[in-house]
């Protein structure tokens, strides 16, 4: 699928945790119907990353645009109202799906789906109830519409998560980690669901272990090692032949027993662990 | 191992059940025996107080009624200090959790006043110091106002614990949907933290009923003061005072009665 305009433009997002430089200087463009997926051992600044992207962390340097709102880092917390106002204007153009789903537990699957809607956006309650049905249709949880989360599955839970950041009919969707606090039965459920997601042309940055799962849906490969980009490109590039060589070892030690391919390349049979929906061993660290 | 499966199968069912049947004999048992404590306590209490010839049985006909009366008056004062209360335990709560320093500040002096002081001198306070610079209120009024005043400052320290245990992820959800500050606070937390304290809430309830008794020293019409008014009137301070604390007693069983029930409800909880 063609890629449109640029749609995410962070330059030189740095961030300081106290004395902890966790981002050293991350560009990152992401354009109109890309899948970008974000890869990277524990603690490299994946989720910090992408939390900066929306503020949910303030960036310490550097500065964002999403869909043309730009917002520069504000690291001496002024706080200033235009800079509040800037922010929201971001959130509502960068929809974000959590590890741990955070769908409101006081609240139906539906009223969850409308709540930002009706009350951010100002729609009308009947076009968002459309909506929001429409969604959990495509998430395949139409009949959970009346149910509250705590009797929803984990899978059941992040699919619904989606169609409340789909109804927000945003820009972009952010996902960190999305399936690592599923039991493995239930991956495959979300996975399929962001799949579809991909190839209908949404605009994604997706934190990932699921190495099969970037290989087959990602555009572009994000690599990240201690605060910084060290390589990115096609998915056949960076898990497959990747040029540098931390990648090349941060694969095989995720990949393990030096299992140096990816299906899609030579090994099919060396590499049990990749079948879809399935769960890389790194997955616990 | 079949054949140990099958023994099983047959002796499970047998020994389950009468291990079941002698479970209720000794729940049975323990609460005859706690039914019978109880029974032999207080009706031996009631048994000596009558012996000694101090209760004058016309009294109690006669005043009880009376007496009994003002435990609407006790109630009426209770649910809406309780409510005013819960209103400034919400508006306390988020003061004490504002970063803003003039709001935090008055939020943590209010709290520090309120608990630094007896509650005895708030009502004084509220009906005869007020008065002193012209704010003249009804006793009723003084006496609601200082109950909520005073129970306001507890629960709100209540109220922030509520809203600190609404996990984190909540209200970064609602951010990462673009909702602002205070319709995150309203429709996201609140009703989170709510949840969580309305144990706490009817506990505090249930203390208010006894508590209420001290506004009748500025003669708010209710249970102790009619208790203690019919008491002088005919010399039967004792009586009187039964009749009074019987009554309390049994509001406090009866409301604890529904606050363990919500209580337990709200544990088995909807998450
Ligand atoms: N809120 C925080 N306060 C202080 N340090 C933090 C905070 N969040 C993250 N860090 C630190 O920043 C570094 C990067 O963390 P981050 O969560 O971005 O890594 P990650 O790549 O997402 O790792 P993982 O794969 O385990 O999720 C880590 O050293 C972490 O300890
Ligand atoms: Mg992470």
């Amino acid at each position: 699928m063609a890629l449109g305009e640029v749609v995410v433009s962070a330059t030189g997002i740095e961030k300081y945790f106290g004395e902890n430089h966790v981002l050293r200087g991350v560009d990152l463009e992401v354009r109109e119907r890309e899948t970008v997926m974000l890869i990277g051992r524990s603690g490299s600044g994946k989720t910090t990353m992408l939390r900066c992207l929306n503020f949910l962390e303030e960036p310490t340097v550097g500065s964002v645009e999403i869909d043309g709102v730009r917002v520069e880092a504000d690291p001496l917390h002024q706080r200033s109202r235009a800079h509040q106002e800037q922010i929201r204007q971001i959130r509502l153009r960068a929809g974000m799906l959590f590890q741990d789903f955070n769908l409101f537990p006081h609240m139906t699957v539906l009223q969850n789906c409308i709540e930002a809607p009706t009350r951010v956006k100002g729609l009308p309650k009947g076009q968002a109830v459309e909506l929001a049905e429409s969604f959990l249709g495509k998430v395949g949880l139409l009949e959970k519409r009346d149910e509250y989360p705590a009797r929803l599955s984990g899978g059941q839970k992040q699919r619904v998560a989606i169609a409340r950041a789909l109804t927000m009919q945003p820009k972009v969707l952010m996902f960190d980690e999305p399936t690592s606090a599923l039991d493995p039965e239930l991956v495959g459920e979300v996975l399929q669901v962001m799949e579809t997601l991909a190839h209908e042309g949404s605009t994604m940055i997706v934190v990932t272990h699921e190495m099969s799962f970037a290989h087959e849906a990602a555009d572009r490969v994000v690599f990240m090692e201690g605060g910084v980009i060290v390589e990115e490109g096609p998915p056949e590039q960076v898990l497959v032949e990747p040029n540098q060589e931390a990648t090349r070892q941060f694969l095989r030690r995720f990949l393990g027993r030096g299992a140096a391919s990816v299906p899609g390349g030579t090994g099919e049979t060396a590499m049990p662990i990749l079948s879809t929906g399935g769960r890389g061993q790194g997955t616990a660290a | 191992m079949a054949a140990g499966a099958t023994a099983r199968e047959q002796s499970g069912p047998l020994i389950l059940e009468r291990i079941a049947e002698a479970r209720r004999r000794a729940r049975f048992l323990y609460r005859g025996q706690f039914a019978a404590t109880w029974l032999v306590l207080v009706g031996g209490l009631g048994l000596f107080l009558w012996a000694s010839g101090q209760i004058n049985p016309e009294f109690i006909a006669k005043w009880g009624p009376f007496i009994l009366d003002g435990a609407r008056t006790t109630i009426l004062v209770c649910v809406v200090s309780i409510t005013f209360a819960t209103m400034l335990a919400i508006l306390g709560a988020m003061g004490r959790l504002s970063r803003h320093p003039v709001i935090n500040g008055a939020a943590s002096l209010y709290v520090s006043l309120v608990r630094g002081t007896p509650l005895l001198v708030q009502i004084y306070f509220a009906y005869l110091a007020l008065a002193e610079v012209g704010i003249v209120l009804p006793v009723l009024v003084a006496g609601i106002g200082a109950l909520a005043f005073n129970y306001g400052a507890y629960m709100t320290e209540i109220f922030r614990a509520g809203i600190q245990a609404v996990p984190s992820g909540q209200r970064e959800a609602a951010e990462a949907l673009g909702m602002a500050q205070g319709l995150i606070t309203r429709r996201i937390v609140m009703p989170q933290a709510i949840r969580i304290v309305i144990p706490a809430i009817g506990n505090d309830f249930v203390a208010m009923i006894k508590d209420s008794s001290l506004v009748s020293v500025i003669a708010v019409q209710e249970l102790l003061w009619r208790a203690q008014s019919a008491g002088r009137r005919n010399i039967a301070i004792l009586e009187a005072l039964l009749i009074a604390a019987l009554i309390y007693w049994l509001l406090t069983i009866i409301f604890s009665f529904f606050q363990e029930r919500l209580e337990r409800r709200m544990a088995r909880g909807d998450r």
